[in-house]
Order: structure tokens, then sequence, then C-alpha cells
């Protein structure tokens, strides 16, 4: 299977607008993102990021703006629809189903894929085994690619933290996602474990050309891993470019450090 | 995985992916060879009619309910409503089509049950938790009301009880306690081996995704509300099916007094003690619901039989039953077929401790 060449657009944030009873998260927002690039979200606590990822996937709905995703238009889309179309999300505070074992955590991740029906299912008939069966083989070879093969069996909610976040981005990658949004990858994992998560990033975003946008706090990991950062403050864009550019910008430095007026 | 448009860089040739056919259940197996052979000979008329066939009828009815309330996460205390719904359509079906097979007759009680429960389940598109509790409460109360109020139901019987026409297979009579208990334990049987084929599969995973996070299943692309509405219908198909045969292979004549709140609550005492989301823990918390009050019935008149008031000593077997419970429960919240699994663990490895 070859990997589609990266050209054009697949994401265009237009300005986006979403408000909490009154108080602005996001104002106007608009960026676009390239097919098969690495962006990254950067900014304080309380920018918006992470509802901006909430907006892209329709677990918010923005009071302004459009978003368009490969060829479709919207401003309000249903989880369900979102995952449908090709996006795959994981969460700042690890959503996986804590007392299912980790490789039917990655299974969860092909439901939407599955084409047996109830009483195939329920009587066991060949059509769900042989499904079963491909599920299981595709589950393995992200357990392994992932390097959980060990953790195989085991209740999601007794893993590490470090460990429970590669079970959501194995997860979500099993479905074959065009577009993915990681939200904080990274937190709080030591040196190694970070490391670890960014080469597994990079070998998506280079093996199977998913395209993935990252909320990240750490500035190293940003500035390694991502080919164009997107700089949110107060719920507005503040930055725009290449990490070099991003770098030198000053109202970056300013949002980020403060500036004496 | 042809119909999946993406591959994994990883190389895949050391995987240890033991998808070998299962290992035969001996154990199961040989449970059964038991209680098909063995039990109707050796078993008397009183085992039959008053503990195998309750046990197995008790089971079946939380297994419906613990694939609603165990697996999917939606609480309902209206379980007996939904058996009365499956005692009153095979009633009718045997009744007034009298060419239906018995077990057509059952499978068609089911289905109607199903219905049911399908719509009472439509409003766990919005609510969640006690309120979704609230709701199967008013179908409870609801469904006994109709069974009452509805003479059409129990075919205008100035008792207001139905009782089956004739318990027939195949054109065999089989309305003796060994007849009864067979069927009970062939449908039990079938329908454990349906459940465990539903649990084990991608329906089951995504039930069990949606009780444990529900927001997250919708992002990776579960229909959550589907789910929840199906899981309404199976788990009431099998209490239907289930009250069918506490109407019919147990009581013989029942009424919808026979299908009340306290029948409810007698099924979801026994998915909490036998275990959420757990197949044989129905098994296990039916023994202890239906067996623990005879057995500590039969204590009581041994020890104190001359000597007590037997009023009183009904009293203390409530007691003792009630306090039994809250130990078990503080002891292993998860039911007694974990508190079973972790024993088990600990024998594997004794007299080493871990």
């Amino acid at each position: 299977m070859s990997v589609p060449m990266p050209s054009g657009q697949i994401l265009d944030v237009r300005d986006i607008s979403l408000s909490f009873k009154g108080v602005k998260a996001i104002s106007g927002l608009s960026f676009s993102v390239q097919r098969g690039e690495i962006c990254a979200l950067i900014g304080p606590n309380g920018a918006g990021k992470s509802s901006l990822l909430n907006v892209l996937n329709g677990v918010y709905r923005p009071d302004a703006g459009e978003v368009i995703f490969e060829d479709i238009h919207y401003r309000r889309i249903t989880p369900l629809e979102a995952a449908r179309r090709g996006i795959g999300r994981t969460f700042q505070n690890n959503a996986l189903f804590k007392r299912m074992s980790v490789i039917d955590n990655i299974l969860s991740g092909l439901s939407r894929h599955a084409r047996a029906g109830f009483f195939a299912q329920a009587l066991g008939l060949p059509p769900a085994r042989r499904e079963a069966r491909e599920h299981r083989e595709l589950a393995e070879r992200t357990l392994a690619f992932l390097e959980l093969q060990a953790h195989r069996d085991t209740p999601v909610g007794n893993l590490a933290y470090g460990l429970q976040k590669r079970v959501e981005l194995g997860r979500a990658l099993i479905a074959g996602p065009s577009l993915l949004l990681l939200d904080e990858p990274m937190a709080g994992m030591n040196a190694d474990e970070k490391r670890e998560m960014s080469r597994f990033v990079t070998e998506v975003n280079r093996g199977l050309g998913t395209t993935v946008v990252l909320i990240e706090h750490d500035i190293g990991v940003v500035m390694s891993l991502s080919s164009h950062v997107v700089v949110l403050d107060y719920g507005r864009k503040v930055g725009d470019g290449t990490p070099a550019e991003v770098r030198a910008n000053p109202e970056v430095i300013a949002a980020y450090l403060g500036t004496v007026q | 995985m042809s119909n999946l448009s993406h591959q994994l860089p990883a190389p895949f040739e050391h995987a240890p992916l033991a998808l070998v056919p299962r290992a035969i259940p001996w154990g199961a197996a040989a449970l059964l060879i038991v209680a098909f052979a063995g039990v109707p000979w050796l078993a008397g008329d009183y085992w039959l009619n008053a503990i195998l066939i309750p046990f197995l009828v008790l089971s079946l009815a939380g297994l419906g309910l613990n694939l609603l309330t165990g697996y999917a996460g939606q609480t309902s205390v209206g379980s007996a409503g939904f058996m009365a719904v499956g005692a009153f359509a095979t009633y009718a079906f045997l009744l007034r089509v009298p060419v239906l097979p018995l077990p057509v007759a059952l499978l068609a009680g089911g289905a109607v049950a199903a219905a049911v429960g399908f719509v009472f389940g439509i409003p766990s598109n919005r609510i969640k938790g006690f309120y979704l509790m609230a709701t199967t409460l008013a179908a409870q109360f609801f469904l006994e009301w109709v069974f009452t109020k509805f003479p059409w139901f129990y075919n205008h019987a100035s008792s207001g009880t139905i009782a089956a026409p004739r318990l027939a297979l195949f054109g065999h009579d089989i309305s003796g306690p060994v007849g009864r208990y067979l069927l009970t334990l062939s449908v039990v049987t079938l329908l454990t081996w349906v459940a465990r084929n539903l649990v084990g599969s991608r329906l089951g995973r995504n039930w069990m995704a949606i009780r444990d996070m529900d927001t997250a299943a919708a992002v990776i692309g579960i229909d959550v509300d589907h789910h929840k509405r199906l899981a309404f219908a199976v788990s009431s198909f099998y209490l239907g099916i289930a009250g069918a045969l506490w109407a019919f292979a147990y009581l013989g004549t029942a009424s919808a007094s026979s299908f009340d709140i306290n029948r409810s609550f007698q099924i979801l005492f026994i998915i909490i003690i036998g275990g959420m989301g757990s197949v044989a823990g129905n098994f296990i918390g039916a023994a202890f619901i239906s067996l623990l009050p005879i057995f500590l019935s039969q204590a009581g008149q041994a020890l104190l039989g001359g000597n007590v008031d037997p009023g009183q000593i009904q009293n203390l077997q409530k007691i003792i039953f009630g306090a039994l419970i809250i130990t078990f429960l503080v002891k292993e919240p998860e039911g007694l077929v974990r508190l079973l699994a972790g024993l088990r663990e600990r024998l594997a490895v004794w007299p080493l401790r871990f």
C-alpha cells in the first residue's frame, strides 16, 4: 500500500470563535494544515488549544466560523461523524476504557470499520470470526509497533501513565485516520518517554503519511518534531510558521514570557 | 485486512499471535453433561421444582440484566417488568396461535420483550445514571399496571392469572418436573452461549467502552445511542424469555404480581453479588440468592426448631442473609466471581504469598 503524496491542504480553519457562557475561549482563529505535516499548537495554559481540538472533532460546537477537512465544510459535526471522516484523537487526561485490557482498548478503535452483523456475532458465524481474526491481527501489529505486547492483557487502568498515553495513541492509530489530533501526548513523561513518543509520532507521520496536529508544552520537543507551529494566546493566533520563524517572533516571546510595556 | 486502507510500519513476523483454536472447555462440558444427563436421574421432584428450575431462570434473568448493567453500564430496576412482557406475550402466542411450537412462542415472546425494552431504552440517549434508573422504575410500574388493567392479556380470567396451555415439544408432553427442567436448562445453555459470543465480540467491547467512558467511545467512532438501545433490547429479550420460563416452567400460573418490583431488586442483587460484567457471575449470584435462604431455613429448623418461635427464626434468617450480603460486598465489591478468581490465583501459587 502506498502512502498518498503529501499535497495541498488537509485542514483549513476559518474564523472559528468559541465561547462558554459569554467567556471567549477562541476568537476569530484561522490557520491551515498541509497534508502530511506535523503541526504543533503551542501557547500558555488556557490559550484555547484543547478547545480548538474539541471543535475540530465535534466535541465542542463553535459560535462562528467554518472548518474545512478534506473536502467537507462544517461548523458543527458530531464526534461520531468526525471519526467516520477519518479524524483520530487522543485526550489530555487519558480517555481510555480503564477496566478493559490493552488489546481490547486498541481493538475498540476498529469498531467503525467492522461489518459483521448482530446475528453473525451472536451466533459466532464465520463472517464474524473472520473479521475478529483480521482485527486481532491488526491490533497485534499495533501492539508490536508501539512496543506494548508485554501489556496485552493488562487492564489499562493498572498501567503507568506513559504507557496509557501509548495505548491511547494505538487506539486512534488502528482506525487509520488521515488526521491525528494529539492533545499533549508527552505530558507528564520523563525525557526517555518523550523521546520514545516522539519517535512513534514521527514514524506514524512518515510511515503512514498521517497528518498530525499536536499540542505540546515542551518547546524542545516541538522544535525538533514539528514542521509547522501555530501559537495561541487568549484564544487568538499570535504566531504561525516554521519553528525557527516562530521562535524569532517577538509576540510569541511576549506571550510566553510577558513584556515590559 | 484488504478493506483497511493503511499499513503499520512495524514488521509483523514475530508477534506471538496465538490465534490457536480455543481449548475445549472441559470443565463446562463436564458440568453440562452432569446437568443434562445426571441431574434428571439423581434429583428428586422437590430439587427440580423448588431449587434447580428457579435457580436456572434467575440466572438467565441475571444474565439479561448483566448485559445491560454490567457490560453496557446502564442501570435498570425494571427487569421484572420486561420479564412480565415476555411471559404475557408468550402466553398470548401460545393461546391465540395454537400452531406455534413452544420454542417459537418463547422466541416470539422474547422478541416482543426486546421491542418493549428498545422503546424504554430510547431515553438513554439523553439521560444517564440515576435519572435513567428512574425511567426504568417507571417502566416497571407501567408494565405491571398494563398487565393488571387490561384483561385481554390474561384472557379475561377472573383470577387475573395466566397458565401455560400445555407444555409440549414435538408432540412430547414436557409438563413434568424433568421435562420443565430440561426445557429450562436447554434454553439457559443456548442463551448463555449466545451471551458469551456477544460479550466476546465487537458488540460486547463497544458496550464496555460506553460503560467505561461514553465520550471517548463516540470520539473513536462508536455509535453510543444505537449501542445503548441495542443493549436494552438484547437485555429485555433475555429477561422476556426468563419471564416466560418463570411463569410456565417454574410457577405454572402467574400474574402481574409475580413480576413486581421485588423481583427486579432480586435480579439486581444477583448481578451485584455475583459480579457485574461477568457471565459466570450470574449463576453464582443466583445460586447465592436462591439457595442461601433455603439453607438458612433448614439450618434454622435443625438448630432451633423446637425451642424458638418460627416467626423469630424467619426474622433471624433475614438478618443473617442481609449481613452476609454486606460482608461479601465489603470483602469484594466486584462480586463473588472475583472472590473466587482471587482464591484460585492464590491457590495456584500456594504456599507462597503474593
